[in-house]
C-alpha cells in the first residue's frame, strides 16, 4: 500500500530553485533512500513533505489524502514522523522525556486533569514512560533514560530523535542523515534499526550520505542533483549509473573512478 | 523513600513546614506582614514561571493581570455590590479572557518582539486604570473592602499570613503537578525546539496560550489577595516596574524552578526591608546584589545551588 506520495514538488528561495519538480512515493514496509551531493535539496524536500515549508508547486498525499500545505502537527496526527539533520532535541528534558513527547498524540492531554494531576494522569504517565523506555532500549539508550538530553553525545541524541519519532507509532518515518557522526558499529546498529522499522510495516524515507548503508538497506534509491531528480531505481541500478558517479565526483572524478 | 514521597511531595512538605513554623520566630506583626507579601509575590512568580520557565515565553506586562485582580476586588464591592470573593473570581475570569484574546495574536511573536508586545499590554492596562478615575480613583488609588465569608471578616496580618501561605502552597502544588504531565512536557518541549515539538504533534500555539492564561490567572489572584490584604490599591501594582519585579523574581530564583520563584520573591521582598539600614544606599545595594547573583548564578539561585549541592554529595 502506498503511504506517502510527493508529486512535482518545487520550492525556491530568492530565485534559487532548491527543489525542482521532484516526485517520489513509498509503500508500507519499504525503504526509499534519497541521496545526492551537499545542497541537492534533500533536507528541503523533507521540510516540504513534513509541513515546515510550503511548496511553490506540487502535491503531497498521505494515506491517499491530499495534505499539501498541512501544518506539521496535523501531519503528525495523520502518521508522519521525522528526525532532523541538525539536532532538534529537547535539551533540558531527559532522554526518556524526549521520547515521551513523541507520544504526545497518543496521550490524553487535558489541562484541568493535568493541573490537579488526577490519578488517570499518573496512570497514563507511567504507561507513557514504559513505552518510552522500551523504545530507548531499542535504540540502545535505556541506561541513559534519566540523563538530560543536552548532556548526551551527538550520536546518542541522533538515536533519541529516532526513538522519539517512533514513539508516535507513525505510518511513515523520514530520517535525515541518521548515521551522521556515528562510528561503524553505531552505523551497523542504525542499519538494523531501519530494517526493523520497515519490517513493522512502516514506510521509511532515508536521507543518508553513507553509501554502504544506503545500498544495503534501500528498496529504491532516488538521486537528486541541484534540486532536480537525476535518476531513480534499485540500489544496483543507481550504483551502476555513470551519471550518479558524475554528480558526486564531477566529470573528471567520474572518469577517474571508472578507470580505477 | 516510598514512591509517593518523590521530589514533588518533598518540596511541598518542606514549603508547608516553613509556612507553619516560620511564625514561631516572629517578634511582631510587622513580620507577619512582610512574610505575607512574600507569599503573595511568590504566588504570582510561581505562575509567571510556568509561562517563562516552562514554556519559555516572556511577559513584560504581567503586572497588568495583577492589577486587574487587584482592582476587581476594589471595584466589585464598591461599585457593583459584589462580594469580595465573587469579585476575585470575576477578576480571574477577566484576566484569563484578556490573556486568551491578546495571547492569540502576540504569542506568535518571539523573543524581543514578544517582550515588547506584552509590555504594551501591561502599559495599556495601567493606563486604563489611571484614566478611568470615576471607577478606579485614578492615580490616587482606592480603598478595598475587607474580605468576608459567611459573616467572618479577614483582618489582621496574621490572618492574611495564613491565607496567603495556604494559597501559595496550593499554587505550588499545581505548578509542581504540571511539570510532569503531557501539558507540562509540551510546554518544555516547545521551549527547547518549536520545530521538533510541532513535528511530534504538539499544537504549539495552543500550549503557549494555555501557559499565558495560567500565568495570568495566578497574577490576577495574587493581585486580589494583595488588595484585600492592604485594604487599598493604586495603579503602581499594574505598572511596568512591578512587571519587571515579577520577571526579576523568576529569573533570579531560576527559570523553570518552582522553588526558585519562591526564593526569588523572598529575596526581592525582604532584601529592601533588610537594606533600609543602609539608607540612601539601599537601591544601589539591591541592584548590586541582583547583578552579582546573575553573574555568578546565571541559571538562577536554586538551580545553581542544587547543582553545587549535588556535586558535593557525589564527591
Ligand atoms: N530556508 C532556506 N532559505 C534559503 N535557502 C535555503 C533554505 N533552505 C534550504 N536552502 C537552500 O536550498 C538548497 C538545498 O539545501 P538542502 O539543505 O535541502 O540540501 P541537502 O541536500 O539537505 O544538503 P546536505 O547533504 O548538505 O544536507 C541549498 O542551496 C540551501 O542553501
Ligand atoms: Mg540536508
Amino acid at each position: 500500500m502506498t503511504i506517502l506520495t510527493a508529486s512535482n514538488i518545487g520550492i525556491s528561495f530568492g530565485g534559487i530553485k532548491a527543489v525542482d519538480d521532484v516526485s517520489f512515493s513509498v509503500d508500507a514496509g519499504r525503504i526509499l533512500s534519497i541521496i545526492g551531493p551537499n545542497g541537492a535539496g534533500k533536507t528541503t524536500l523533507f521540510n516540504v513533505v513534513s509541513g515546515l515549508y510550503v511548496a511553490d508547486r506540487g502535491h503531497v498525499e498521505l494515506m491517499g489524502e491530499d495534505v499539501t500545505g498541512c501544518a506539521p502537527e496535523a501531519l503528525a496526527a495523520l502518521g508522519l514522523s521525522r528526525t532532523f539533520q541538525n539536532l532538534q532535541i529537547f535539551q533540558r528534558m531527559t532522554a526518556a522525556e524526549n521520547v515521551m513527547v513523541g507520544r504526545h498524540l497518543r496521550e490524553r492531554c487535558h489541562l484541568l486533569s493535568d493541573l490537579f494531576r488526577l490519578p488517570s494522569v499518573t496512570r497514563q504517565n507511567r504507561a507513557t514512560r514504559e513505552a518510552a523506555l522500551a523504545l530507548l532500549d531499542e535504540v540502545g539508550l535505556r541506561r541513559r533514560a534519566d540523563q538530560l538530553a543536552g548532556s548526551l553525545p551527538y550520536g546518542a541524541c541522533k538515536r533519541i530523535e529516532i526513538a522519539r519519532a517512533l514513539a508516535a507509532e507513525p505510518r511513515v518515518l523520514l530520517l535525515d542523515e541518521p548515521a551522521a557522526g556515528c562510528n561503524s558499529v553505531e552505523t551497523e546498529e542504525i542499519d538494523h534499526l531501519v530494517r526493523r522499522v520497515a519490517n513493522k510495516g512502516i514506510a521509511v524515507v532515508l536521507v543518508e550520505h553513507d553509501m554502504k548503508l544506503v545500498m544495503k538497506v534501500s528498496d529504491r534509491v532516488l538521486v537528486l542533483e541541484r534540486g532536480r531528480p537525476l535518476t531513480e531505481g534499485t540500489p544496483r541500478e543507481v550504483r551502476d549509473n555513470p551519471a550518479v558517479l558524475e554528480a558526486y565526483l564531477g566529470k573528471h572524478g567520474a572518469r577517474g573512478a571508472a578507470r580505477a | 523513600m516510598p514512591a509517593w514521597l518523590g521530589h514533588r511531595s518533598l518540596t511541598l512538605i518542606v514549603l508547608a513546614a516553613i509556612v507553619v513554623l516560620l511564625p514561631l520566630g516572629f517578634p511582631s506583626s510587622y513580620y507577619f506582614r512582610v512574610a505575607s507579601l512574600v507569599w503573595v509575590s511568590a504566588f504570582a512568580a510561581v505562575g509567571l514561571n510556568i509561562l517563562m520557565g516552562q514554556a519559555g515565553q516572556v511577559s513584560l506586562g504581567h503586572a497588568g493581570f495583577f492589577g486587574i485582580g487587584a482592582y476587581a476586588v476594589a471595584i466589585g464591592p464598591a461599585h457593583v455590590g459584589l462580594p469580595s470573593w465573587g469579585a476575585l473570581l470575576i477578576g480571574a475570569v477577566i484576566s484569563a479572557a484578556l490573556a486568551w484574546l491578546v495571547g492569540r495574536p502576540i504569542l506568535r511573536l518571539k523573543g524581543h518582539y514578544l517582550a515588547i508586545a506584552t509590555l504594551g499590554l501591561g502599559v495599556l492596562v495601567a493606563l486604563v486604570i489611571t484614566t478611568e478615575s470615576r471607577w478606579t480613583g485614578g492615580p490616587d488609588g482606592m480603598s478595598v473592602a475587607k474580605l468576608s465569608l459567611l459573616g467572618w471578616r479577614a483582618t489582621g496580618s496574621s490572618t492574611w499570613y495564613w491565607i496567603t501561605g495556604g494559597v501559595l502552597v496550593a499554587g505550588t502544588w499545581i505548578a509542581l503537578n504540571l511539570g510532569e504531565t503531557p501539558t507540562g512536557r509540551a510546554f518544555r518541549a516547545l521551549h527547547d525546539s518549536e520545530v521538533a515539538a510541532r513535528v511530534a504533534g504538539v499544537d504549539v500555539a495552543r500550549f503557549k496560550l494555555q501557559a499565558f492564561v495560567i500565568a495570568a490567572v495566578y497574577a490576577s489572584l495574587a493581585g486580589s489577595m494583595l488588595a484585600m490584604m492592604n485594604g487599598f490599591v493604586n495603579p503602581d501594582q499594574a505598572g511596568f516596574l512591578h512587571s519587571v519585579e515579577l520577571v526579576t523574581m523568576v529569573v533570579l530564583g531560576g527559570l523553570g524552578s518552582v522553588v526558585g520563584s519562591i526564593v526569588g520573591a523572598a529575596m526581592l521582598i525582604t532584601l529592601p526591608q533588610v537594606l533600609t539600614v543602609f539608607q540612601e544606599y539601599e537601591h544601589l545595594l539591591l541592584g548590586l546584589i541582583i547583578i552579582v547573583s546573575m553573574i555568578f548564578m546565571r541559571d538562577g539561585i536554586v538551580p545553581t545551588v542544587s547543582r553545587w549541592l549535588a556535586g558535593r554529595v557525589r564527591t
